[in-house]
């Protein structure tokens, strides 16, 4: 079980709309993370510098977290290796095959209003809850 | 600038992931599982989320171009093809595997969790992966340029 937080969700969720808004509005670039970060593999993209500087934003925020709560963020991965290497390739590879993630997809198209977005969106949801129906009331049931 | 924008994007991004619950691959796993251990909240980070960029897209779009200039780079395609809808679906069911999506994958790489660990260079090989294949691969036609 884990806790319903509408008010901290819906917070969270606004800074994320913060961020894409600001990236459209400084940059003219979508927030979309399978993008951002993608374009930084070999061969990297020309504007690499503020790929890069995004990700090591990310990846500084749950420090800052930390440090203003004093207490690291609450977090349970699976331990499971063989199950986090194939949802990584999964995740990975889909993502860019299909041009997009939860965010760039999920938050930024459908904010656009894009078909596109909309159609991955239900499609990703949908295999999502599936997976989980599987993996936790039919194999782990 | 470019970079500071980037890091000052990113940070707030994190921040939300993280403020949100979306960071926690638990919490991601019970708001998928409709027919268990149902935890809405993460419709309520896409409600804020879409919220926010809905309006703020709308607003920013009223300038002719990007404040550090250049252009609004906005994808064009309006096609559905099979590209997009295989894409998306091998990204579900990863997604429902690990309950990670990129974005909380890596806000979460410096919290080292083992799970994390594993995951993220699976995901950078995936992604690679992907980019090796042709453009066009399962594509209705090739794609449009991108630049708006």
């Amino acid at each position: 079980m884990t806790e319903f937080t509408p008010i901290g969700s819906t917070a969270g969720g606004m800074l994320i709309g913060l961020s894409a808004v600001l990236l459209m509005l400084f940059m003219g670039r979508i927030a979309g993370i399978s993008g951002i970060l993608s374009r930084l593999l070999p061969p990297a993209a020309p504007d690499w510098g503020w790929r890069a500087a995004f990700i090591a934003g990310m990846a500084a925020a749950p420090l800052l977290a930390w440090a203003v709560t004093g207490a690291p963020p609450v977090q349970a991965v699976s331990g499971d290796f063989v199950l986090m290497a194939v949802a990584g390739l999964l995740v990975g590879f889909g993502s860019v095959f299909g041009n997009g993630c939860t965010s760039g997809h999920g938050v930024c198209g459908l904010s656009r209003l894009s078909a596109r977005a909309l159609t991955a969106t239900l499609v990703f949801m949908a295999t999502a809850i599936v997976t989980v129906f599987v993996a936790r009331h039919v194999i782990g049931g | 600038m470019g970079k500071v924008i980037g890091f000052v994007t990113g940070l707030v991004f994190g921040l939300g992931l993280v403020v949100s619950g979306m960071a926690n691959p638990a919490k991601v796993l019970n708001f998928l599982d409709l027919f268990g251990t149902w935890d809405p909240s993460l419709a309520f980070v896409m409600g804020g989320a879409v919220l926010v960029t809905f309006v703020g897209y709308r607003l920013t779009w009223t300038r002719k171009i990007p404040l550090l200039g250049g252009v609004f780079e906005l994808p064009r395609r309006r096609d559905l093809d099979l590209r997009l809808i295989t894409g998306a679906a091998a990204f579900g069911i990863g997604w429902g595997l690990g309950g990670f999506c990129p974005g909380p994958a890596v806000t979460s790489v410096l919290l080292a969790a083992p799970g994390t660990l594993v995951f993220v260079p699976a995901m950078l090989l995936g992604m690679w992966g992907a980019r090796q294949l042709p453009a066009n691969a399962l594509a209705a036609r090739e794609p449009a340029p991108e630049r708006a």
